[in-house]
Parts: structure tokens; sequence; C-alpha cells
């Protein structure tokens, strides 16, 4: 009974908040068939944001995760002096409005900056290029792979990860023996996680973009200019992709661990 | 990860390559605010058949004024801004990055015109004609927040100025736009997404400039535009950076963009020329009571009076109108 | 951190056990995390704090406690809270159905999770309006109210609860509940004793990211809410305001407000969340 009733509220929750806009995004994609879809996903300019986007987030999630694993650990196991503090500060870039994100990044890495003008004067640019992109969606989804493995690494405890010690088995290898496969699912999640956030971003790094079409224009971004031209059937082709390229990569993550399916 | 990091410097040194010339080419990079899209790709693509622009590549990008303005000051590589209004150009110039006199020949720096407009309802269903008929109760008025969006100034403005008698009647003036704004129920961040707003079917009337009721009404979106008697005069201005790396080419599009061919794209697009005697223009009413921002005392005059956000004349109209709202 | 912190030897011994073990490693990893969290996040973040005090602790205080920036922070935070605490309810029933019960659909749905995330938000907006719009296709009509900001927030936040919890649900051991239910404990008492304790951090976690994210939601919520100033105008908007304006000392002095704010609400939960795991 209790089960049904949770089923139905949970159903009833997702239909509104969820299904029906994305299932309206995709009547309004498709309602003249694939074609038009196709084309306006085959112009230079979006297939330009996509590679944008592709590499942009790619690098993102890659910094993310080699940052989220460690952080994790440090936070679940081990206890140091600021640990609280560096728990606290590790959620506060999700509570920083988007432009002020870009505000801050172009405050210290910007060309007129000390820091920036000293990399500019090396050759290297951040601010309106892709370092200072990757810098933005980094910030952006930074607590999403450690808040998706802590509580799991709480919950598990640390038994197992004794006796395996205790048996003579190296950190590494612990790591990869036990703790990985006991987290797997939710480093998948938050990874995922991550990604998604990554592919959608749009506030932070259109301020440190330069939004220059065709070089650093993302897949929001694209998004956002055709819309604001009426071109609603590219804008909406373009920010379905985006939220299939979301549902692919949680099946892949799904399709890597089948012992989970089920 | 500090390998991480070493790697997307280097990656991002292999494939961030700034403009510049390869092989005799010449890579002009313009920064734009983004209503003049359609008419600055229409317009390279004609430059580019031209002697002068034979050999000339463009970067392009495209945003709000302001932020675009932001961009530059902070170290967007721009060989040509194109900005919706003459503070954003101000702040080039404070920054070292647009010569002081870059307002200084025939045109004052100015590339395009405009004028705001009431954009209503197709066949004007309410009968909306004049700044008075906003202020009736019930109108629903929509207009970018003058806050987030340096654009909806002019609107603020054109209102203004039609009722304060080009700026003489203050008084008449400020009450007016306590009225007016009593009647926005939506104050978007910009005035592309104003327009979308009163697209999607709310507002009665949107006040909008001249050439993007003419791109709705171009796009399909069915909506009629009058010009008031009395409006404001929208002037857009473009300048070449002072440390543009092809300041010759640049100044030579600039050229190009205020001659014969350039308006007449322009034109096609919605806006007034600078020029006079481009086919097309005639379509554009005069109306008697058109003022500028001159006649207003100048920009940095209505930037320091109204759009202060400590004690300007908007941030008292926002409070008034806010209260009463929640009241 | 300085350097000092950082040599520290670890508090409790034996707690090294994994991957950076040790107190070398320890303090290797507190070292690596902060020199990262540091370069991508608190530097930056120091630069607007520093640029929101340039004016003084008057000036900084004048800024917040104008009265539209006052009425944008209150409506941000209230709204963040309102949004923090249904996704703390819903999102954990999400987990738990996504989890425990069976249905046809399922997977599918399980899917949908992360779309609020890879959606841009203005199209999230976009599509909210037209849903909850003046003409609503489900007859409710919501927009430009401050009940829209709450569900462009909510929709935006959907994800966090359900992907912390739904892991650890995956990882709870069953074997205890069986042996309760065997010695007689009713379904609610076992959620109660049981099931409860081991999710609370998992839902604090993802209710403190919700919240977090809430308090600095931009795009979806600027096409939703109608922006009015001291009604609709969240804090995101207002600050972009301010730097439109050219007032960039103020908008970083209220970005800062908020961050502090942000700081001791996700430092209580933390707190709620340790009061609880020892209760439990």
């Amino acid at each position: 009974m209790v089960k049904h009733a949770l089923r139905l509220v949970v159903l009833a929750y997702l239909l509104f908040l969820l299904i029906l806009p994305v299932g309206l995004i995709a009547w309004r994609t498709f309602k003249d068939g694939p074609g038009p879809f196709l084309d306006a996903l085959s112009t230079p300019s979006a297939l330009h944001a996509f590679q944008v986007t592709f590499v942009v987030a790619g690098w993102a999630v890659v910094l993310n995760t080699a940052f989220g694993v460690p952080a994790a650990l440090l936070l679940a196991r081990h206890r140091f002096p600021g640990r609280r503090l560096l728990n606290a500060l590790i959620d506060v870039p999700l509570a920083v409005s988007p432009v002020v994100v870009g505000l801050a990044l172009i405050l210290v890495y910007g060309a007129f900056s000390p820091a920036g003008g000293w990399l500019e004067s090396h050759g290297v640019q951040i601010i309106f290029s892709t370092p200072g992109m990757v810098l933005a969606t980094v910030f952006v989804c930074l607590p999403l792979v450690v808040r998706a493995i802590v509580p799991v690494l709480e919950e598990m405890g640390d038994e197992q990860e004794q006796a395996a010690r205790t048996l003579g088995a190296g950190g590494w290898q612990t790591f990869r023996r036990i703790t990985l496969p006991a987290i797997r699912s939710a480093l998948g999640y938050g990874i995922v996680l991550s990604l998604a956030r990554a592919l959608g971003e749009y506030g932070a790094v259109a301020v440190v973009s330069g939004r220059v079409v065709d070089e650093t224009q993302t897949l929001t971004l694209f998004v956002e200019e055709r819309f604001e031209n009426f071109d609603v059937q590219a804008s909406y082709a373009a920010a379905l992709s985006l939220a299939a390229l979301a549902v692919v990569s949680l099946l892949a993550t799904r399709l890597l661990r089948p012992e989970d399916g089920k | 990860m500090v390998l991480g990091l070493a790697a997307i410097v280097a990656g991002a040194v292999a494939c961030g390559g700034p403009a510049g010339s390869e092989g005799g080419k010449v890579r002009l990079s313009l920064v734009s605010y983004s209503t003049p899209q359609a008419a600055y790709e229409a317009i390279i693509k004609e430059y580019r058949k031209t002697p002068e622009g034979e050999n000339v590549t463009f970067t392009k990008s495209f945003g709000s004024s302001g932020e675009q303005s932001r961009a530059v000051a902070s170290g967007l590589k721009a060989d040509i801004v194109a900005l919706s209004l003459e503070p954003d150009m101000t702040r080039l110039v404070d920054a070292g990055l647009v010569a002081p006199g870059w307002n200084a020949g025939p045109d004052r720096g100015m590339v395009t015109d405009s004028v705001v407009v009431l954009a209503t309802r197709e066949g004007n269903p309410k009968n909306l004609k004049t700044w008075d008929d906003l202020i009736r109760p019930g109108v629903e008025v929509i207009t970018p927040n003058p806050f987030t969006s340096g654009g909806a100034r002019w609107n603020v403005l054109a209102g203004y100025g039609a009722k304060a008698n080009k700026g003489t009647d203050v008084k008449s003036g400020t009450a007016y736009l306590h009225a007016l704004f009593k009647n926005v129920p939506v104050q978007d961040s910009s005035a592309r997404k104003s327009l979308q707003t009163f697209a999607g079917g709310k507002g009665d009337v949107l006040l909008a400039y001249e050439n993007e009721a003419i791109f709705a009404k171009q796009s399909g979106q069915p909506l009629d535009y009058t010009v008031p008697d009395s409006t404001i005069l929208i002037e857009n201005p473009v300048a070449v950076t002072k440390n543009s790396a092809h300041a010759a080419e640049a100044r030579a599009f600039v050229t190009f963009l205020r001659g014969r061919k350039a308006q007449e794209i322009f034109v096609e697009n919605g806006y007034r020329p600078v020029a006079d005697g481009v086919p097309g223009a005639e379509r554009f009413p005069r109306p008697a009571g058109l003022f500028t921002i001159a006649d207003l005392g100048g920009w940095e005059k209505v930037a320091r009076e109204f759009f202060d956000p400590k004690g300007g004349i908007m941030a008292d109209v926002e409070k008034g109108a806010g209260v009463s709202v929640e009241g | 951190m300085n350097e000092a912190t950082v040599k520290e030897k670890p508090v409790a011994a034996g707690a090294g056990r994994s991957l950076l073990s040790g107190r070398g490693g320890t303090a290797l990893g507190v070292g690596m995390a902060t020199v990262f969290l540091s370069a991508v996040v608190l530097i930056p973040l120091a630069a607007v704090v520093w640029k929101g005090a340039s004016q003084g602790p008057g000036g900084f205080w004048d800024a917040i406690t104008a009265p539209d920036a006052w009425a944008a922070l209150k409506l941000t935070v209230g709204a963040s809270l309102v949004v923090a605490l249904v996704n703390l309810v819903m999102g954990t029933l999400i987990a738990w159905v996504l989890v425990r019960d069976s249905f046809p659909g399922k997977g599918v749905l399980d899917l949908l999770i992360d779309l609020p995330f890879a959606l841009p938000t203005i199209v999230a907006g976009l599509v909210l309006l037209t849903l909850y719009g003046t003409d609503s296709p489900v007859g409710v009509t919501l927009v430009y109210t401050r009940a829209a900001v709450v569900v462009a927030l909510l929709f935006v936040t959907l994800p966090f609860v359900v992907r912390t919890v739904q892991p650890v649900l995956l990882e709870l051991d069953r074997e205890m509940e069986q042996a309760a239910a065997s010695l007689g404990a009713g379904p609610s008492t076992i959620f109660r004793r049981i099931i409860l304790p081991n999710l609370i951090p998992a839902m604090l976690t993802g209710t403190a990211l919700a919240f977090a994210r809430a308090v600095a939601e931009f795009g979806s919520v600027v096409l939703i809410s109608g922006n009015v100033p001291f009604k609709t105008q969240v804090a995101a908007v207002h600050v972009f305001g301010r730097i439109e304006s050219d007032d960039t000392a103020a908008a970083a002095a209220i970005s800062t407000a908020l961050l502090v704010l942000s700081l001791l609400i996700l430092l209580a939960i933390d707190l709620l969340g340790r009061w609880g795991a020892r209760r439990g």
C-alpha cells in the first residue's frame, strides 16, 4: 500500500517537474520530423560548438574527478586540522552566481591582472580562451564528485580497507581492490552529474568565453544565440542533444558495471 | 592534478590561437552587441567582395552590449567594437582601449540609428498609440530592467523625455516613469529576452527599438508597432581599438560600414542609416517630437541622475513600483 | 590554509588507511587539494571579497542593506530554504522508489533524473514558462510570481538529493533489515531505526548542495520570475544589475554576503548531520 502511494507521489512529482518539460522540448524539436533537427545540428557553427563543448566538458570532468576522489578520501578517512573548513568550502562554488564566477576568474586570470598578465607575457591566455572556460566549468561542478562519494565511503566504513592493509596490501592496491569497487556506482553518478552540469553550464562560461562564434562558442552559448535570433528549432535541437549526451553518458556508466544493473 | 593543469595549459596554447595575419591575410576581430548580428554577417559577406576586403577574414562575437564592453575591457581581443550605447564605449575609453577622439568625426562615432517604439499585438487591439495610453489602468507594459539591460535605458529615457518636454520638465517626466513602471509586470534582463516574453504572450505593449520590432516582424512574429509622436533617437557607436594589430584594415572596414552598401544592409535589417540618401530609408517616419540624448544633457548626466543604483531616479521608481506590487 | 597546518599529523591514529595512507599521504593530499581548490576557487573568490571590501565596512554594509538588495537577498534565501526542504523529502523518496521499487519504465525515469543539469538553463526556463505560463496547457499558471522562482529552482536542483542518496541505498546491507523484520519490527520501525540513520548523511549532503545551487541560480529564474525588484528579483539577477551599472564593488559585497550566509547554512547542515549521526 505504502509502496504504491510512494510510487504515485514520486511519479506525479517527476511528471510535472521533469517529464512534461523535457517532453515538451522533445515534441517541439521533432514535430516537423527529424529533418530540421539534423539540419540544425549539422551547420558548421553547431558542429564547432559540439567540439568546443566536448573539449571543455571533458577536461572539466577529468580534473574534477582527479580532484574529487582524493578529496573525498581525505574527508572521509582522515582527520586533520581544517577538515571541517575544507568540507564546507567544497560546496561554496555552487553558491556563487555564474556571473560572479566569471567576474572572479577575470579578476585573477584576466589579461590586465598581475597573474593573468604574467601568463599572457609567456604566451598563455586563460580568459577568453579554452583554459578559462575549463576553469569556469571546474568551478561550477567542483563539489559533485566529492559529494557523491563521501556518503558511500562513510556508510561502508573502513573495516575492509583495514583488513586488506593487515593482509599486507599497499595503499594503491587497497584502493583498487577494495575502495574503488565499493564506490563505483557513486563515482559513476558523480562523474555523470559533473558531466551533465559541465554540458549545461551557461552563465560562467559565457562571461569568460568572449562568445567568439566558431571559436569559443559552446553548445549552450549556441542555444542562447539561436534562441535570441528566433531560430527556436536550432536552439531546441541543440538543447535536446545536450540532454541526450547526459543520458548516453549515464547509460555508458551503467554498462561499465553490469553487476549493479539489477 | 598538477600534471592535468599543465596539460590544459599546453592544450590551450595549441588551440587558442589568437587572431592575426597568416600569409598576407588579415584576420579582424569584431566584438558587437547582439541585435545587429544578421546585418553584420551580410555586410561582412559584401565586404569580402571588395578590393579592400578580399584578404580580410573576421572573427565575430555577439552578446549584450554591456557584457561585450566589459569583456573587451578585461582583455577580449577586438579590432572593432560595435556597441548599443555610448556609455559602453566610454568604459573602453576609460580603460585606455579606445582613443578619446573616437567620436570626433562627422558621424560622431555612430554607425546606425533607431528610435524607441511601442510594439503591440497584431492589429493593436487595445489601441495603444501614445505614451499616455501606456499608463492607463490594466495595460501591461513589457520592458527590460534598466539596471540589468543597458539597452533598456533608451526605453526609460524615451518615455521620460516625451513627457518631460525633452528634459525641461523634470517633475512631469519623473511622475510619468513612476506611473509607467506600476504597469510593468515583468522586467527581463535583456532586450531580446523581453521580446521573447512578449512574443510568448505576456503583456499588451512592448517598449522596443524600432529595428527589433522590424526584426520580430521579419521573423514571423504577429505584432505591430507605433512610432510615438515624441521619442528618443537611439544612436549606436562603433570604434577601432587602440591596440588593434591591424588598425588600417579595421578603419577601412569601419569606413565601409558607413558607406552606401553597408548602410543599405543595415536598413534592410531595420536600422535607420547615418548616411543620407540610402534607399529604403524613406520608410522610417520621422516623428515631430524626436529628441536625442544630447537634449537630455548627455549620457554622463543621465547615467548619474537616472541610473545610479543608489539614489538615481530609476532606483526610486523601482522601489515605488515594487512596493506597490507587493502591497 | 598555511604550510604549518598542512604538516600537522593526523589526529586519529590508524585512520589513514586508504590510497593516501599514513602521515605523509595525508599531508600531501591536503596540500594538493588545497592548491587545486585555491587556484580554481579560493583565490578568485578572495579577489571578489577584496573588491567588495574596497569601500570599507560602511560601504559594504550600505550595499547589502540597500532596500532592493536586501529584498533580493531575503527572497533568495527564503526560496532556497523552501527548495532545499522539498528536495530533502522528494529527493529521498525518488531515490527510494528508484532503488527499492520496480515498475515498467523505472529505468527510463532513472536516466532522466540528470537532465535538469544538462539542459541549458535558458531552455529550462523557457519550457517551464510554456508549461506554467499564462495559457498553461496543464492549467497551472505560476509565472512571474514567487512560486515560479521556487518551481524553477526545484527543476534545476532535482538531481542532487536523488544522486547522493541513491548510491548509499544501493550499498546498504539488506540483511540488517531482514534481521529486524524477522525479530518482528514493522516497516516504519525498520525505516526509522535502520535505514534512515544510514541515509541521513547523504540526504543532508544532497540538501546542502541543492541549497547552494538554488542560492546562485540565474538562467532559469531570470526567464520565469519576471525579475520585478522587491517582488520577484533574486540576488543573482540583482548582482548582475549592479555589475551592469558598473557598481562592481556593490555586486561583490552582495555576493560576499550571500557566500557567508551560504557557508553558515552549509556548516549548520553539517552540524545537523553529525548530531543526527550521533543520535542514530
